[in-house]
């Protein structure tokens, strides 16, 4: 074990405290500014709290004048789940492929998969607009789910070096009492694989959670924005004047996905160190 | 090929079939195209018209190409360098035998899970002029001596510096990273660097740094991927900014392809995004070659 001395551990703590009170104080400020009434927000000696706390600033910007958050909350849901459900499916089925069954081009086909990660989205974000405009899919919510039907390369990569854990002797057994690859897949893989599904499932969510350029492009009608596009539209609309408001609504939008985090926080950070150190 | 190879080679593509549809499809044919409609003027109504290298002769004389180029470049020059050392440098806090590691990392990484128009109003309401919680602050700390705060949201030189900022909030997932990396890190290696002598500094250059070195490569082309897109953070913020202050590249494709509709123009505009990312990413890599030590794996 490393030993410092008691002097390094209390600058340790002193900088530790520091930093968290600079990356804390945000939140709060976001969260006690949603609180206040409007006047108190165009006071020149900011205040944290200001009595009494106005908690129905939550429930008035839900329907702040065109802010519907329960529609864009329930478009956003929708698109959450369907993506969450096609990317945990496709991508463990292909990461199957690239892991437990020896084929030729295997690995190059891996590698191309990989190198795709590197293709910025903007040099196919104008022929997907145009192919997806033949599909007649534009303002619908399909450019956003379908694809992940397709699998993903990141989450690929993910499944599959955790696939990779798992010894081949199992598959092989399997395989010598007559079971089929699909059988293998679904019934030992996938189970012995749930914390990484979890991780795939959790990233894909917060992606389409916070996904902003792609409900932008896709999806120009009010009816059918997402929380990201929504609360865009309502700052557009009434930034600089309802700052309460607005951080009311920022915090709903935020509270689920920490709420999230808080619930699977060790599967979560798991994940995420995963990611770098087979990198 | 044998029988049973075959068979496999039959398994394999089936299992990733779902897969190679979605390369071809969403990837290879978006990209084809893309080449495509760089040589053409395309207004998506009418079928586009070939016009050679038209488009990327035009970029050459576009102020605003380089007017994005650069705001862009700048962004990235210091907010990489600066989101590595500080996601390091709190992973090398944590990494200290403490009390409440799990409380602190939670409380560092949460700001990188805020999605980004939700972010990008937050610091908008930070760094406002006039009731801007930052400013009265720093209007206390640095009036005394006759400075004061500058106006983050106005001023095109105070503009980027606040995005920097901002980007420098969300750098948890890197910080995570990192940590995860130093907790791999051998003990017995610093034990003989102890035994050797090695002050503080000299455990973290020869043992540190070079068993991290993969992970840092990592980050760092992670890092130039996202940060040559930058979008959706200054777009919320600022939109382009005072004097196109904070009009970043992908911000100048997406208004050329759905604004102007010019998406010929915006497919060439693409391109150089793709060549930079491309040629930087070489770069670093060419750069980090001699540096990085793969021996622990």
């Amino acid at each position: 074990m490393k030993k410092i001395t008691t002097g390094q551990k209390f600058i340790i703590y002193i900088l530790l405290f520091i930093l968290s009170i600079a990356f804390l104080f945000p939140f709060l400020w976001m969260v006690s500014t949603a609180l206040k009434p409007t006047k108190e927000i165009m006071s020149t000696t900011p205040r944290f709290f200001v009595r009494p706390l106005l908690f129905k600033n939550f429930v008035r910007c839900m329907n702040y004048q065109n802010f519907k958050f329960t529609l864009y909350a329930r478009n956003t849901l929708y698109l959450c789940f369907l993506s969450v459900v096609g990317i945990v499916f496709s991508s463990s089925l292909v990461a199957y492929g690239f892991s437990h069954i020896q084929w030729r081009g295997r690995n190059a086909l891996f590698f191309l998969t990989l190198s795709t990660m590197m293709i910025p989205f903007p040099v196919v974000m104008t022929p997907l607009y145009a192919l997806f405009r033949t599909y007649g899919w534009l303002g619908s919510f399909k450019p956003l789910w379908i694809p992940t039907f397709f699998g993903g390369a990141f989450s690929i990569f993910l499944l599959r070096q955790f696939f990779m854990t798992i010894p081949h002797d199992l598959t092989e057994a399997a395989h010598v009492d007559g079971a089929g690859e699909f059988r293998i897949y679904w019934q030992i893989i996938l189970p012995l694989a749930k914390p990484a599904l979890l991780v795939v499932a959790l990233f894909q969510f917060m992606g389409s959670w916070n996904d902003f350029l792609g409900p932008l492009i896709y999806l120009p009608d009010q009816n059918t924005f997402t929380l990201a596009v929504g609360l865009q539209f309502f700052q557009s609309q009434h930034g600089g004047t309802e700052w309460n408001l607005l951080m009311a609504a920022s915090t709903l939008v935020i509270a689920p996905v920490i709420f999230l985090f808080f619930l699977t926080q060790r599967t979560f950070i798991e994940g995420i160190s995963l990611t770098g150190l087979k990198g | 090929m044998t029988r049973g190879e075959r068979h496999n080679l039959f398994k394999g593509l089936l299992f990733t079939s779902p897969w190679l549809l979605g390369l071809g499809l969403f990837i290879a044919y978006p990209i084809c195209a893309s080449v495509y409609y760089s040589l053409t003027d395309f207004n998506i109504f009418l079928s586009p018209i070939f016009i050679g290298v038209d488009n990327y002769k035009n970029l050459l004389q576009d102020k605003l190409f380089w007017t994005t180029i650069y705001n862009t470049f700048f962004f990235a020059i210091f907010a990489l360098p600066l989101s590595l050392v500080l996601s390091l440098s709190i992973a090398l806090l944590l990494n200290q035998p403490i009390w409440m590691r799990s409380a602190f990392r939670t409380i560092f990484f949460l700001p990188s899970l805020v999605p980004l128009v939700a972010l990008a109003i937050l610091w908008q309401w930070i760094f406002n002029g006039q009731y801007g919680v930052l400013n009265y602050f720093l209007e206390k700390i640095i009036s005394p001596v006759g400075l004061h705060p500058p106006n983050w949201m106005g001023d095109p030189l105070w503009t980027k510096p606040a995005l920097i900022m901002t980007g420098l909030w969300g750098i948890g997932g890197g910080m995570i990273i990192y940590l995860a990396a130093l907790q791999e890190v051998p003990a017995h290696l610093y034990e003989a660097a102890e035994i050797d002598g090695a002050s503080v500094m000299g455990k973290f250059w020869h043992v540190t740094l070079p068993m991290i070195s993969p992970v840092i490569y990592f980050n760092l082309v992670i890092g130039i991927i996202g940060t040559l897109q930058v979008f959706a953070v200054p777009f919320v913020m600022f939109g382009r900014g005072p004097a196109s202050s904070t009009y970043f590249f992908a911000m100048y494709i997406y208004d050329n392809a759905f604004r102007y509709l010019k998406m010929g123009y915006a497919s060439a505009l693409a391109w150089i995004m793709f060549l930079m990312i491309f040629l930087l990413t070489l770069l670093a890599t060419r750069l980090s070659r001699k540096h990085i030590y793969y021996g622990a794996e």
